[in-house]
């Protein structure tokens, strides 16, 4: 799908057909999207928007690219991000709920779902199941970490498949870039932070308005989860604590849920 | 060596005078850590109040004045079928900066022979160096310090003037014409006989407070001879490579290159971003092979360069001792003890 006309450096550059969908999610890293105005116009001539339902009305089931927010909580949902997946060259994950469960994942650390179910909706009809990130339901291509998203993030990732460059996350931890920010680091003040195991990516957002890390970017390539476990609890952060944070928004649960079941080993 | 001393409310009124037509920048105060000390940042400063020149030790180096965090290299102006570059050092004017310690000063003159040296000169680097005065200042040592064993606890060369507090006056020692021409705008007088006293019991009270020391005595050999050791393995585990050592380290300068296009398709950028040799990719090549995928291997190399490598090519290491490195890491890991377990014979 070539962009009228347009190039760059010379060669024609692509102008994909994309579809914005939302399953179970607060709808926040679709409204990033739409919120910035200064750069709607340059993004929509990017790419063609076919799809948006919080932007736009009408809709198609012709697209290249399907950025999808949210997380599966329910079989109808199922069907439909399967029916997504068959259309779309390329699946997107957009945001923490897409890409880990994100904040609705937190009810599966309950393990009675009738329970919560009884004590959330009371007895009305709501189907609701364990949630699931996309990548359990269906191939994803691309993640976009973040809760929510950062626009200039989807912006750059827009670009660089427009003209067909390389899309490529940071590896390393949030403190890199929260020292370059040349924040006061949290622990200098008695506060907890997973920055030090979070993928960077945000600017340090939280460490900016001096609130440790919550880990919504999920695990940095290698995080060592023995040594920051360890150093939370050297500086009297409880095992408890640590998990509040490990399973805010799901991209931890392969570690969080080793760490309760060592727990619970520990004191049945 | 040309000395002069300057009553302390003199040193005002030539900060005053400096600040009014400058660009200041100098250690101020940031607030207070969980234990009620003082945090301090080198930082633009307009008023003498807000200089913090008794300041412990900055969190963060001065590099940051010298080698930006992000840097744009070049800026490219898109056109049809070409472009335009331009290519910019980001120093608009001369910068003062208003008392930086010996071991910071000292880690500007080793960077200098890497990136003012004849192989691969850095002009980013260098014209912000050149259009920087540099006024330094004696420091209380801290616990962490142990920029003595690294042959950095005393500047020089690399400074215009250094002051060091005797009391009711600074002592100055002047490096450079900039400096002597400032001086000519306050009140200095000739330094008497009591003033060489006062200054050599500040220098001796100074040399008093070191606690901490690192052995370099045959260090190059014998980290030759543990490249195997077990020590690596147990420092490794506990790194979380997170590459805050090399950030607030003075002299760490290896940095990564990214290239950005805008969403106008007009304008391309090659940025510059510091880098740290304990980042799990900072040996991943092209195709993805990684030549350092183990903590251990990356924290192994960065005292291979700063204590092995830098000191064969200069005959100094690439560490100043200023400590920032252990104080900021949350694992624990501090050049004087990690040197301290090489050298271990048991
Ligand atoms: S505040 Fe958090 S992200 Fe920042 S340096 Fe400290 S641990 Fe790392
Ligand atoms: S600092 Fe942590 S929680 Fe905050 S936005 Fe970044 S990754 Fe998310
Ligand atoms: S040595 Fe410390 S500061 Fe450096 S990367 Fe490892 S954990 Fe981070
Ligand atoms: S390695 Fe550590 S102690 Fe040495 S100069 Fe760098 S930050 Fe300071
Ligand atoms: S290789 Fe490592 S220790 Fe050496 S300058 Fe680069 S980041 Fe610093």
């Amino acid at each position: 799908m070539l962009n009228s006309g347009r190039t760059y450096l010379g060669v024609p550059v692509s102008r994909p057909k994309v579809g914005f969908f939302d399953f179970s999610s607060c709808e926040g890293c679709q409204l990033q999207m739409v919120n910035n105005e200064s750069t709607l116009l340059d993004f929509l001539a990017l790419v063609q928007i076919v799809n948006f339902r919080e932007a736009m009305t009408g809709e198609s089931d012709d697209y290249d690219i399907a950025f999808v927010e949210g997380s599966i909580t329910r079989p109808d949902e199922v069907d439909r991000l399967q029916a997504i997946r068959s259309r779309a060259k390329v699946l997107v994950a957009l945001g923490s709920c897409a890409c880990f469960g994100g904040v609705n994942q937190l009810k599966n650390r309950f393990r009675d779902l009738p329970w919560v179910k009884e004590t959330v909706y009371g007895g009305a009809a709501v189907e609701t199941d364990v949630v699931r990130p996309l990548h359990d339901v269906v191939t994803v291509d691309l993640m976009i970490y973040g809760c929510p998203v950062r626009k200039e993030e989807v912006e750059k990732v827009v670009t660089n498949i427009a003209i067909g460059k390389e899309i490529a996350y940071p590896k390393y931890p949030v403190c890199m870039e929260c020292k370059a920010n040349e924040n006061i680091c949290l622990f200098d003040l008695g506060e907890a932070c997973l920055g030090p195991v979070t993928r960077a990516g945000c600017g340090a957002w939280c460490p900016g308005s001096r609130a440790g890390c919550w880990g919504c970017r999920g695990p940095a390539d290698d995080p060592n989860m023995e040594q920051m476990k360890r150093l939370m609890q050297e500086r009297g952060i409880s095992e408890e604590m640590i998990l509040d944070r490990l399973e805010c928004f799901g991209g931890f649960c392969e570690f969080s849920d080793a760490l309760r079941a060592e727990m619970s080993k520990e004191n049945p | 060596m040309l000395f002069k001393v300057i009553a302390k409310e003199e040193l005002k009124r030539l900060f005053e005078l400096l600040a009014s037509s400058h660009t200041v920048v100098g250690p101020v105060k940031t607030g207070r850590d969980r234990t009620g000390l003082p945090l301090y940042a080198f930082d633009e400063v307009e008023r003498f109040e807000d200089l913090s020149l008794d300041y412990a030790m900055t969190k963060i180096p001065a590099k940051r004045f010298f080698l930006p965090y992000r840097e744009d290299m070049a800026v490219f102006e898109m056109r049809k079928d070409d472009w335009n570059k331009k290519v910019d050092y980001n120093m608009d004017r001369p910068r003062i900066f208003f008392g930086m310690h010996p071991c910071d000063i000292n880690a500007l003159n080793r960077l200098d022979k890497v990136l003012m040296g004849e192989t691969y000169p850095m002009p980013y680097y260098i014209a912000k160096r050149q259009n920087t005065v540099i006024i330094g200042i004696d420091c209380t040592p801290r616990p962490y310090c142990f920029c003595r064993s690294m042959a950095a606890d005393t500047a020089l060369h690399g400074f215009d003037m250094f002051l060091t507090d005797i009391g009711e006056r600074y002592f100055a020692e002047i490096l450079s014409d900039t400096a002597f021409n400032f001086l000519r705008l306050i009140k200095t007088a000739e330094p008497a006989g009591e003033d060489h006293v006062l200054y050599k019991k500040a220098a001796a009270a100074r040399n008093e407070r070191f606690v901490t020391q690192v052995d370099t005595t045959d260090l190059m050999k014998i980290l030759d001879m543990e490249f195997q050791s077990d020590v690596w393995k147990q420092w490794g585990d506990k790194c979380l490579s997170c590459g805050t050592c090399s950030n607030v380290c003075p002299t760490c300068y290896c940095y990564s290159v990214e290239a950005t296009v805008d969403l106008k398709l007009t304008t391309a950028r090659k940025t510059k971003m510091l880098y740290s040799c304990n980042l799990i990719d900072f040996a991943e090549v092209a195709g993805a092979h990684n030549f350092r995928p183990e903590r251990h291997i990356r924290l192994k190399y960065r005292y291979y360069h700063k204590h092995r490598g830098f000191v064969e090519a200069y005959e100094e290491s690439l560490c100043v001792g200023c400590g920032r490195c252990g104080e900021s890491c949350l694992a624990g890991i501090t050049v004087p003890e990690v040197i301290a377990s090489v050298r271990s014979t048991l």
